[in-house]
């Protein structure tokens, strides 16, 4: 865990004092996401791999924010921006506050990308947007982009009535 | 006699028609789903590059193999190499092993990516390696290529250029400094060495190619 638990809190020093200040960013390398992808409780996880640079990544995004409105009890969504290090305070954070993302962002900073791209799916050549959907008993690996109605759908599926 | 000759004509119209219908389907190529793999030998192509004139691997009758690269100008990562991608170029070429980059994009979906804007991109970083537009995006899906930057390695043979190597440029795509790994570098020389390659595929965060 090189960045380990590290969580950097990024402030925008701001003369006005009518902005709130954004949350602090969670950063961790591929040690330290692995946890979110391997949760063995009760709830369905969707994780979503995305960056503010990537178009079709932010066209999806509020679906993503939508199903976890919409299911709050039974389904966890986990944001997992691969976003660069320099635009975290330029780029992410403001888009966060701007869009008042209500899942879970997570940042993953691991740049030896060969090394952790297969762990997540041995399919998945690099590009995004990805998503995983698993609980306890299912996981499967999407190499594209959802609507919310595909996206929905496809999360039917792991959620037992 | 007028009526036979009327569905004469209707016979010829209809087996015209078949025959248009039928080579239309045997020559609308089949999207490979995953593309070439190592050892397939690639099919040429013929695209056109930020000078106007069109390339294609067959018009480097000595080159000993080539550095495909699928990147483009709006990819933030295909950015970050922009630089280390002129410099295989520079290194490789003189050795045999000439960049082709190919722009798979989109124009209408990234208008960033546009053939004026890729002449304007190697005219600030002075590229000096061919620049070329997947113009009716069939190239891209003929390699199996999905993002950018997406590298291939080929190597001439007498059946054809073959795949050696697919993958990303190196181990790391933010700082050139700090690569432990040359993918691209390595494999090259193990060919230009005769060699075989240790690491003939690798994956990297990459944009999607905007269809």
């Amino acid at each position: 865990m090189k960045y380990g638990l590290l969580t950097l809190a990024l402030f925008i020093f701001s003369c006005n004092t009518n902005q709130k200040e954004p949350a602090p960013l969670e950063i961790y390398d591929f040690t330290g996401i692995e946890p979110f992808l391997n949760r063995d409780d009760s709830k369905t996880y969707v994780v979503n791999f995305w960056a503010t640079w990537c178009a079709p990544c932010v066209k999806e995004l509020p679906h993503f924010e939508k199903i976890q409105k919409n299911y709050t009890d039974d389904v966890k969504v986990f944001l997992i921006s691969l976003d660069f290090p320099h635009q975290y305070k330029t780029k992410l954070q403001p888009f966060i506050q701007k869009h008042q993302l209500s899942s879970k962002v997570i940042v993953l900073d691991d740049p030896d990308m060969n090394a952790w791209i297969p762990k997540i799916d041995s399919d998945w050549g690099g590009a995004i947007p990805v998503t995983l959907i698993y609980n306890a008993s299912k996981r499967v690996f999407y190499n594209r982009a959802f609507t919310y109605k595909e996206l929905e759908s496809e999360l039917k599926t792991f959620l037992t009535p | 006699m007028r009526r036979s000759t009327s569905k004469f004509y209707h016979l010829k119209e209809i087996i015209l028609l078949l025959f248009v219908l039928f080579s239309t389907l045997a020559f609308t190529p089949i999207p490979t789903e995953n593309g070439y793999d190592i050892g397939d030998v690639v099919t040429d192509f013929k695209l056109e590059n930020i000078d106007g004139k069109f390339v294609s691997l067959s018009d480097f009758e000595t080159a000993k193999g080539f550095i495909v690269v699928f990147t483009c100008n709006t990819c933030p990562y295909a950015v970050l190499y922009e630089d280390r991608i002129e410099a295989l170029n520079k290194k490789y070429a003189k050795l045999g092993y000439p960049v082709i980059a190919i722009m798979p994009n989109n124009v209408t979906t990234k208008p960033g990516d546009s053939m004026e804007a890729m002449q304007q991109r190697a005219k600030e970083k002075g590229f000096t390696f061919p620049y070329l537009m997947d113009v009716d995006q069939l190239v891209y899906p003929q390699f199996g290529a999905t993002k950018t930057p997406h590298t291939y390695i080929l190597k001439s043979t007498k059946s054809g250029p073959v795949v050696q190597y697919i993958g990303a440029i190196d181990d790391n795509y933010s700082d050139p400094s700090l690569v432990k790994t040359y993918y691209v570098e390595n494999a090259v020389d193990t060919l230009l060495n005769g060699g075989l390659i240790e690491v003939s595929k690798t994956k990297a965060i990459g944009c999607s190619i905007k269809i």
